[in-house]
C-alpha cells in the first residue's frame, strides 16, 4: 500500500511517528500552519514557525523517505486580532518561494466572526496575487456547517481562484455535498471523536463517489491518529473495495490535486514511484 | 462518477458493525442515566443531545447528515466578535 497523508501536523509528532507513516506506506505528507495550542505574541513567532515547516521538518521527513510539503498562514484560531493577521500576512511571501512551499493554508474561520472571515479574504487575496493554491479549514462541531457556507462565498468572491485549487477541509456528511457541488475538493479528517471516523469515510466515499476527495489524518497535539489514513484504507479493504480503488483515493487523488502546485509538481514523478526526496 | 459500490450484503455488514454500535448505543443510555444521577438541570447540549437521537428511528435516510444538522448553527451571517476559540459540540440557540 501507497498512501499520501495530505494534511499532518507533524511539528507536534514525535520521529517515531514519522518512522510509523514510513511503514506503512506513507510517500508524502503536507503540513499546514496551525494553531499551537496557545496564542503567539509576536510576527516573528510566525517566522520562526514557518522556518521549522520550510527546513527542519522536510529534515526529519526526508530521514524516514517521506516527502514533506507545507502550507503558511495565520490560522482562524488566531485571526481574531486583525492587525497582529496583517503582520504575520506580510512575513508569508518571504517563504512562499520555498521548494516545499505548496501555497496557502489552512486559513478559514473558526468561530465565523466577522474578523475572522476579513483575515480570511486578505489571505486569499495573497493566494490570488500568488496563483497559489489553497487549504483550508471549516469550523468544529456546531459551527461547521455555516463556516463552511462562509467559506465558499468568500472564496466565490475572489473570481481570479479557481474552485478546482481549493481544497476544502474537515468535510463531514453535512457539508460534503455543497463543497463538491461548487466544485472544490473535500478533505475528510479523521479523528476518534470530533469529524470523521474511518467508517463514516468510508461511507461518504461509497455514496458521494471518490472524485475531488481525499482524507487526511490532521495528527496534531490534540487526540489524533498518525496512522488514520492507513486504517481508513484496511476499512475499505475489508469492505471489498478493489486496491486500484482504495489506490485512487489515498494515492492519486492527492496526487492530482497537490501537482498544481510547482513545488509538488516538481516531485510527483519521484512519489508516483516510489524514490525518496533528494 | 466514480463510485465506491456497496459490495458487502447487509448481512455481512450486521455482522461485522452488530457488536461496536450495540456498545456505542448502551454508552449512550448510561451517559443519561448518569447526568439525571446528578444533581442539576439540563443544559443546552444534553437538550441538544434528546432532539437528536429521535431521528435515529424516524425511518428516514441520511441519519448522519440529519443529526449532524441539528447540533449547528443555523444562521447565516458572521458574528460580531468570537466569543473565544473552542466549540461544545451544539448550537446553544437551538433549544
Amino acid at each position: 500500500m501507497r498512501y499520501i497523508d495530505p494534511h499532518a501536523h507533524m511539528v507536534s509528532r514525535t520521529t517515531d511517528d514519522y518512522e510509523k507513516m514510513a511503514l506503512a506506506g506513507c510517500r508524502a505528507l503536507t503540513e499546514p500552519a496551525f494553531w499551537a495550542g496557545y496564542d503567539r505574541c509576536s510576527a516573528e513567532g510566525f517566522r520562526d514557525y514557518f522556518n521549522q515547516l520550510t527546513s527542519i521538518e522536510p529534515a526529519r521527513a526526508r530521514t524516514y523517505g517521506i516527502h514533506h510539503f507545507t502550507w503558511l498562514c495565520i490560522n482562524p484560531k488566531e485571526a481574531e486580532d486583525v492587525g497582529f493577521a496583517r503582520e504575520v500576512m506580510q512575513v508569508i511571501p518571504e517563504f512562499l518561494a520555498k521548494g516545499n512551499v505548496l501555497g496557502i493554508g489552512e486559513i478559514g474561520l473558526n468561530k465565523n466572526s466577522k474578523n475572522e472571515l476579513r483575515v480570511l479574504e486578505e489571505h486569499l487575496e495573497i493566494a490570488a496575487q500568488h496563483q497559489s493554491l489553497v487549504l483550508v479549514h471549516t469550523p468544529h462541531l456546531e459551527d461547521k456547517q455555516k463556516g463552511t457556507r462562509l467559506i465558499m462565498e468568500a472564496v466565490r468572491n475572489q473570481p481570479s481562484i479557481d474552485p478546482g485549487r481549493v481544497l476544502i477541509d474537515h468535510v463531514e456528511e453535512h457539508t460534503v455535498k455543497e463543497v463538491l457541488d461548487g466544485g472544490f475538493w473535500g478533505g475528510m479528517t479523521l479523528y476518534p471523536d470530533t469529524k470523521c471516523t474511518a467508517k463514516r469515510a468510508a461511507d461518504i466515499l461509497e455514496t458521494c463517489g471518490t472524485e475531488r476527495l481525499w482524507m487526511n489524518s490532521a495528527c496534531d497535539w490534540g487526540v489524533s491518529n498518525p496512522l488514520s489514513v492507513p486504517t481508513a484504507a484496511l476499512e475499505l479493504r475489508a469492505r471489498g473495495h478493489h486496491p486500484e480503488a482504495i489506490d485512487h483515493v489515498i494515492f492519486k487523488n492527492p496526487m492530482a490535486f497537490l501537482k498544481q502546485a510547482p513545488a509538488f509538481a516538481k516531485r510527483a514523478e519521484a512519489i508516483d514511484v516510489g524514490h525518496p526526496p533528494e | 462518477m466514480n463510485r465506491l459500490d456497496t459490495n458487502l450484503p447487509r448481512s455481512d455488514v450486521i455482522d461485522r458493525d452488530f457488536l461496536e454500535h450495540r456498545a456505542k448505543l448502551i454508552d449512550i443510555a448510561a451517559f443519561l442515566d448518569r447526568c439525571e444521577r446528578a444533581d442539576g438541570t439540563d443544559d443546552f447540549r444534553l437538550r441538544a443531545l434528546r432532539t437528536a437521537i429521535p431521528l435515529l428511528i424516524d425511518g428516514q435516510p441520511e441519519r448522519a447528515r440529519r443529526i449532524l444538522e441539528s447540533f449547528s448553527d443555523p444562521t447565516s451571517e458572521p458574528i460580531p466578535e468570537a466569543p473565544g476559540k473552542g466549540a461544545s459540540g451544539a448550537w446553544e440557540g437551538s433549544s
